[in-house]
C-alpha cells in the first residue's frame, strides 16, 4: 500500500512539472491565462482624447472626442469594454467629475451643460464589464464653448427660402404696380357659388368643416379664408351656413370671419352666432358629431377645407349618401385619394392655398402666386442638375461630377453648410 | 331593401359584404403566410443592428382608434427592442397614446422580468403642445420632461441622468397615425438632426412618408400588412418569438384585410359591368 | 386697429420664429412663443366648453328635436370632467405615496380609466372601423373605367389591393419560386409612381405654405381675420 502511495505522489509531480513545461514552462504564463479567463485587469485605456467647441449653438455645448480603446472591438466577446466614462473639471488643480457615459462603440460625447466664457478639462476612462476603469486620459489643452450667431449647416436652406419670398415679395410689388396675372381655371373654386346657389334653391343648408388641426396650422388659416367667401356667398344668398370646429380657438376666428362676412355683404342681421360652434377636440367624436348633424339636417352643400385624416372619407361618404354637393381641399396628401372619390370636386394641395388669390382675385395676392410659380421653376431646376448629375455618375465615375452630386445632396439640400 | 336600385347596388348589401369579409376570418382564424418586404427588414436591421444596450425613443402617437393597425406593431417594436437588450424611452404627444403606452409596459415586464424600471425603461407619458413638444426636446430634454409620468425626477433615473438633447439617443421609432405624428418627428427632430429614425403608420399615411425614405427616414411599416412582415421578420431571427402568441397579433390579422381587399377588387369589377351595361342601355351612368 | 393688432402679432410671432431657426442664441424665443400659444389654446378650452355647454343647454331648454342626445353629451360631459378633475378612484404613485392626487390621470383602476378602457376605446375603435364599411361604397363607386386615367387608376388599385395580402402571392407563385412577384410589382407602384407624384404635390404644397405664410406676416392676406382689406 505504501509502496502505491509513493508511485502515485511521484506521478502527480511529474504530471504538474510537464503542465508547466507545455505552458512554454513558466507557471507565471499559466497563471496570466487564468487571470484572462476571469478578467480583472481594467481595459486599455482610449487615446487622443480631444475636445472641441459644438458647431451652431449657443455656447453651451463641447463636443469631446477620442480614438477607442484597443480592447473596445466587435469580435472580443464578452465584450472587454462596455462604455466610457466622461470626466470633466473646471480648473487645472480641480477635480474630475463625471458628466456623461457614452456606450462601446461610440467615439463621440456632446456636453451640452458648459458656460460661455469657462474653459473645461476633460478625460475618457473605458469601462470593462466588471466595472473595471482603464487609466483616464485627459484632454492635452482647456477648451471653451463658444457661441455662434448664425447655424451655419442652415444657410443654404435660409438660401433658398430666402429667394421663393423674395420672388413672391417681387411679384407681389409688380402686381401693386399694376402689372396683371392671369390664374388658370380651378373647376372646384368655380363650384363653390353653384353649391352655395343650390343649397339655397333647395331651402337647405350649407355645411363648412375647417378641418381637425388649430389654428396655428396653415392649412387652417387657409380654410378659414376660404370660409370667408363661402359666408360671403350664404350671406347675400340667404341661405344658412353651419361650421361646427374641433378646435375653441378655430371657433372664435370662424366666428369673427363670417361676421364680417355678413356685414361685408350688408346682412348683419343675418349672423347667427351659435351656428358656428365647438363640438369636441376628439377626432372621432367630432366625426360623429358632424355626420350625425348631416344625417339630420341633411345639407344641400358640404364644403371641407383644411387638414383632415382619417375622418376625411367617413364625412365625405355621409355626405355622399345624403346627396349633397361636396368640395374639398387639403394638404395632406394622403387623403386627397378619399376626397377625390367621394367629392364632387377636390382642390389638390397648392390649389387649396391658392384659393384665397383665386377668389380674391386681388392683384397682390395673384403676384404672390407668380412669386410660388418661380419657386416651383427653381426647385425643377435643381431636380434636373440633380438627376443629370446622378446620371452621369452612374454612366462614368468623374471625380468632379460626383463631388458636385455630394455638394448638391449634403450641403445644398442637406444640412452640410456652405463649405463642402 | 332591394338589392339594385337605379342600376346601382343598394350600399347596405356592400355593407353587410363587408362586415361577413372582415367577420369570418376572424371567426375562423385565418392566417397566411407573409415574407417581409425590404422596407420591412430595413426596419428591422434598423433596429437590430444597433449594438445592445442602445437607448431608442418610442413615440407612441395615436389613439384606440387606430389601435386596430398599430397595436401590433408597436408590441413588434417593444418585443424587438427587448430581445436586443435595448434601454427604452416611451413619450406620446397624444393624450390617448399613455394608456397604450402603459400596455406595452405590461408586454414588457411579463416577457422581459429583467427589464428595471429608470434603468432598461423610462415612461415619460403624455407630452402636451404638439409639435411644440419636439422643438423643445431636441434644445433642452429636461425642460420638457423634468419627470417621469409618476413626477419622479428624469435627473434622478440612470437611463436619462446624462439626456440633455434627444439627438443623444440612438435611435427613433415613431408609431403614428396623424398629426402629431411621423411627419412632425421627421421634420423636427430627425431631418434637422441627421438622428436615424424608423415609423411605422397606418396603410392611409405610409405612402406620404415613403417620399422622405431613406434620407430622412429609414425606412416605414405601413398599417397591418407592415406589422405582420415585421413579426415575420423578428420570428424568422429569433425562432423563439413564433411560440408567443402575442407576438403573431399582425399575422393574424392579415385573414381579415385579405377578404375585405378580394372584395373591393369583386366590388370594382362588379361596379364596371354594371356601368358598361347601363351605357349600353343607352342609360349612361 | 381691430385687425391691425392681430396682423401685428402674427407678423412678430412668425418672425420670432423664422429668426429662432436661423440663429442659435434666439432658439429659446422660439420656444417662448411657442409656449405662449400652448398657454392661449389652454385658455380657450374654457371658450369652446362654454359653447357646448350653451348650445346643448338651449337645446335642452327649447326641446329641440333630438334633445335627448344633448342631455347625454352634457352628461357625459360633466361625469368626465369631474372624475378626470378630482382624478376618481386613482391609487396614489409609488414615488409619493402618501398624497393621495400623485397618481397618474389614467392610473389603472382609476373611474377615468374606466370610461377610457370601456366606453372611450370601444367607441373610437367603432368609428375608425366605419371606414372599412365606407371605403367599399367608395370604391365600389369611383373606381369606374370613364375614360383612359381611370383605367390607370382601376388597374393600378387592383394591383395594389392585390398585391398587398396573400392572395397577390398566391396568384404568382407560378411566375417566381419566391412568390413575391405581386409585393414586388405593388412595391414599385408605390415607390417609384406614388413616390413620385407624392413628392411633387409636397413640393407645391410647400411652395404655397410658404406664399400664405408670407402673406399673413406681411398682412396681404387678412382674410383669415375676416376683412379683404
Amino acid at each position: 500500500m505504501k509502496n502505491r502511495q509513493y508511485w502515485r505522489t511521484w506521478a502527480r509531480a511529474i504530471c504538474l512539472i510537464g503542465c508547466l513545461l507545455v505552458k512554454n514552462g513558466s507557471y507565471v504564463t499559466f497563471a496570466q491565462d487564468m487571470a484572462n479567463i476571469e478578467p480583472l485587469s481594467p481595459p486599455a485605456p482610449p487615446s487622443q482624447v480631444v475636445a472641441k467647441d459644438a458647431p451652431n449653438d449657443t455656447g453651451t455645448s463641447l463636443v469631446v472626442m477620442w480614438v477607442l480603446s484597443p480592447d473596445d472591438r466587435d469580435e472580443f466577446l464578452p465584450r472587454r469594454v462596455i462604455g466610457y466614462d466622461i470626466l470633466r473639471k473646471t480648473s487645472e488643480s480641480g477635480e474630475y467629475v463625471s458628466v456623461g457615459e457614452q456606450t462601446y462603440q461610440k467615439n463621440r460625447f456632446t456636453d451640452t451643460k458648459c458656460e460661455r466664457g469657462k474653459a473645461y478639462w476633460y478625460q475618457v476612462v473605458a469601462i470593462g464589464p466588471s466595472g473595471e476603469r482603464s487609466e483616464g486620459v485627459a484632454t492635452p489643452t482647456p477648451t471653451g464653448p463658444e457661441p455662434q450667431w448664425i447655424d451655419g449647416s442652415r444657410l443654404w436652406f435660409g438660401f433658398e427660402l430666402s429667394i421663393v419670398c423674395a420672388a413672391v415679395l417681387y411679384y407681389i410689388g409688380r402686381a401693386n404696380k399694376g402689372d396683371h396675372f392671369t390664374i388658370r381655371h380651378i373647376p372646384g373654386l368655380d363650384a363653390v357659388d353653384e353649391a352655395v346657389g343650390r343649397a339655397t334653391e333647395m331651402g337647405r343648408p350649407c355645411l363648412f368643416v375647417p378641418g381637425i388641426q388649430d389654428i396655428n396650422d396653415i392649412q387652417t388659416v387657409a380654410g378659414v379664408t376660404i370660409l370667408s367667401r363661402v359666408a360671403g356667398l350664404t350671406a347675400q344668398y340667404d341661405a344658412p351656413l353651419e361650421v361646427p370646429t374641433s378646435r375653441s380657438l378655430v371657433m372664435t376666428t370662424a366666428r369673427e370671419t363670417v361676421q364680417a362676412s355678413y356685414l361685408a355683404a350688408g346682412r348683419p342681421d343675418a349672423y347667427r352666432e351659435d351656428n358656428i360652434y365647438y363640438l369636441t377636440d376628439e377626432q372621432f367624436g367630432y366625426v360623429a358629431g358632424v355626420t350625425g348633424s348631416m344625417m339630420r339636417e341633411k345639407p344641400a352643400a358640404c364644403f371641407y377645407f383644411g387638414a383632415f385624416y382619417a375622418e376625411s372619407l367617413i364625412l365625405a361618404e355621409t355626405g355622399n349618401s345624403i346627396g349633397a354637393i361636396q368640395v374639398a381641399g387639403t394638404a395632406e396628401s394622403s387623403q386627397l385619394p378619399f376626397f377625390v372619390a367621394a367629392c364632387d370636386y377636390t382642390l389638390i394641395g397648392e390649389e387649396f392655398f391658392a384659393a384665397s388669390a383665386y377668389l380674391s382675385k386681388q392683384p397682390a395676392q395673384l403676384g404672390s402666386l407668380k412669386g410660388q410659380d418661380f419657386g416651383k421653376l427653381c426647385g425643377a431646376g435643381l431636380i434636373a442638375i440633380g438627376c443629370l448629375l446622378a446620371t452621369t455618375i452612374s454612366i462614368s465615375e468623374f471625380p468632379m461630377i460626383k463631388t458636385a452630386l455630394d455638394y448638391l445632396k449634403n450641403n445644398v439640400l442637406g444640412d452640410g453648410g456652405l463649405l463642402p | 331593401m332591394t338589392l339594385l336600385k337605379e342600376g346601382q347596388i343598394d350600399r347596405r348589401w356592400i355593407y353587410l359584404a363587408m362586415l361577413c369579409a372582415v367577420g369570418l376570418p376572424i371567426l375562423l382564424q385565418l392566417t397566411f403566410p407573409e415574407i417581409p418586404s425590404p422596407k420591412v427588414l430595413d426596419v428591422f436591421d434598423a433596429v437590430d443592428k444597433l449594438p445592445e444596450g442602445s437607448r431608442i425613443l418610442m413615440a407612441c402617437d395615436f389613439d384606440p382608434a387606430s389601435a386596430g393597425e398599430l397595436e401590433p406593431m408597436m408590441s413588434a417594436f417593444v418585443r424587438h427592442c427587448g430581445t436586443k437588450n435595448h434601454k427604452l424611452i416611451f413619450l406620446a404627444l397624444w393624450p390617448q397614446g399613455a394608456p397604450v403606452i402603459k400596455s406595452n409596459i405590461v408586454i414588457l415586464n411579463k416577457e422581459f422580468p429583467e427589464y428595471e424600471y429608470g434603468k432598461d425603461y423610462v415612461n415619460l407619458g403624455y407630452q402636451p403642445g404638439n409639435e411644440v413638444v419636439l422643438k423643445v426636446l431636441v434644445t433642452d430634454f429636461k425642460k420638457q420632461c423634468s419627470t417621469d409620468v409618476d413626477g419622479t425626477s428624469t435627473s434622478t433615473l440612470p437611463l436619462t441622468r446624462d439626456l440633455t438633447k434627444i439627438q443623444q439617443l440612438s435611435l427613433v421609432i415613431s408609431v403614428s397615425t396623424g398629426n402629431p405624428g411621423t411627419t412632425e418627428w421627421v421634420q423636427y427632430v430627425a431631418s434637422p438632426f441627421g438622428m436615424p429614425m424608423v415609423a411605422g403608420t397606418t396603410a392611409v399615411q405610409a405612402p406620404s412618408l415613403y417620399a422622405y425614405i431613406p434620407r430622412q427616414l429609414i425606412s416605414v411599416l405601413g398599417g397591418i400588412k407592415g406589422a405582420a412582415e415585421y413579426e415575420q421578420a423578428i420570428i424568422d431571427h429569433y425562432p423563439t418569438m413564433g411560440e408567443n402568441n402575442g407576438a403573431r397579433e399582425g399575422l393574424r390579422r392579415m385573414g381579415p384585410q385579405l377578404l375585405g381587399h378580394l372584395l373591393i377588387v369583386m366590388l370594382i369589377v362588379v361596379g364596371n359591368v354594371l356601368y358598361f351595361s347601363q351605357k349600353e342601355k343607352g342609360v349612361g351612368a | 386697429m381691430k385687425r391691425t393688432i392681430p396682423v401685428l402679432i402674427a407678423s412678430i410671432a412668425g418672425l420670432v420664429l423664422i429668426i429662432a431657426h436661423f440663429v442659435p442664441p434666439a432658439q429659446s424665443w422660439g420656444d417662448e412663443v411657442n409656449t405662449w400659444f400652448q398657454i392661449l389654446a389652454a385658455f380657450a378650452f374654457f371658450l369652446g366648453g362654454g359653447s357646448l355647454l350653451k348650445m346643448h343647454l338651449k337645446r335642452i331648454s327649447d326641446q329641440q328635436e333630438g334633445w335627448g342626445f344633448s342631455a347625454v353629451t352634457l352628461l357625459a360631459f360633466g361625469i368626465t370632467l369631474i372624475v378626470g378633475i378630482f382624478k376618481l378612484g386613482v391609487l396614489p404613485s409609488e414615488t409619493y405615496p402618501t398624497k393621495p392626487w400623485s397618481g397618474e390621470y389614467l392610473g389603472d383602476g382609476g373611474a377615468l380609466w374606466w370610461i377610457y378602457q370601456y366606453l372611450f376605446t370601444p367607441l373610437n375603435a367603432t368609428m375608425f372601423a366605419l371606414l372599412a364599411f365606407f371605403i367599399s361604397s367608395a370604391a365600389f363607386r369611383a373606381f369606374r373605367a370613364k375614360n383612359t386615367e381611370a383605367m390607370i387608376l382601376l388597374v393600378t388599385a387592383t394591383i395594389v389591393l392585390v398585391g398587398r395580402t396573400y392572395a397577390g402571392a398566391f396568384l404568382t407563385e407560378g411566375f417566381n419560386p419566391h412568390w413575391q412577384l405581386a409585393a414586388i410589382i405593388d412595391e414599385w407602384f408605390m415607390s417609384v409612381f406614388n413616390t413620385a407624384g407624392a413628392r411633387a404635390i409636397k413640393i407645391g404644397i410647400a411652395l404655397g405654405v410658404v406664399s400664405t405664410s408670407l402673406k399673413v406676416l406681411i398682412g396681404t392676406d387678412r382674410s383669415y381675420l375676416g376683412s379683404e382689406e
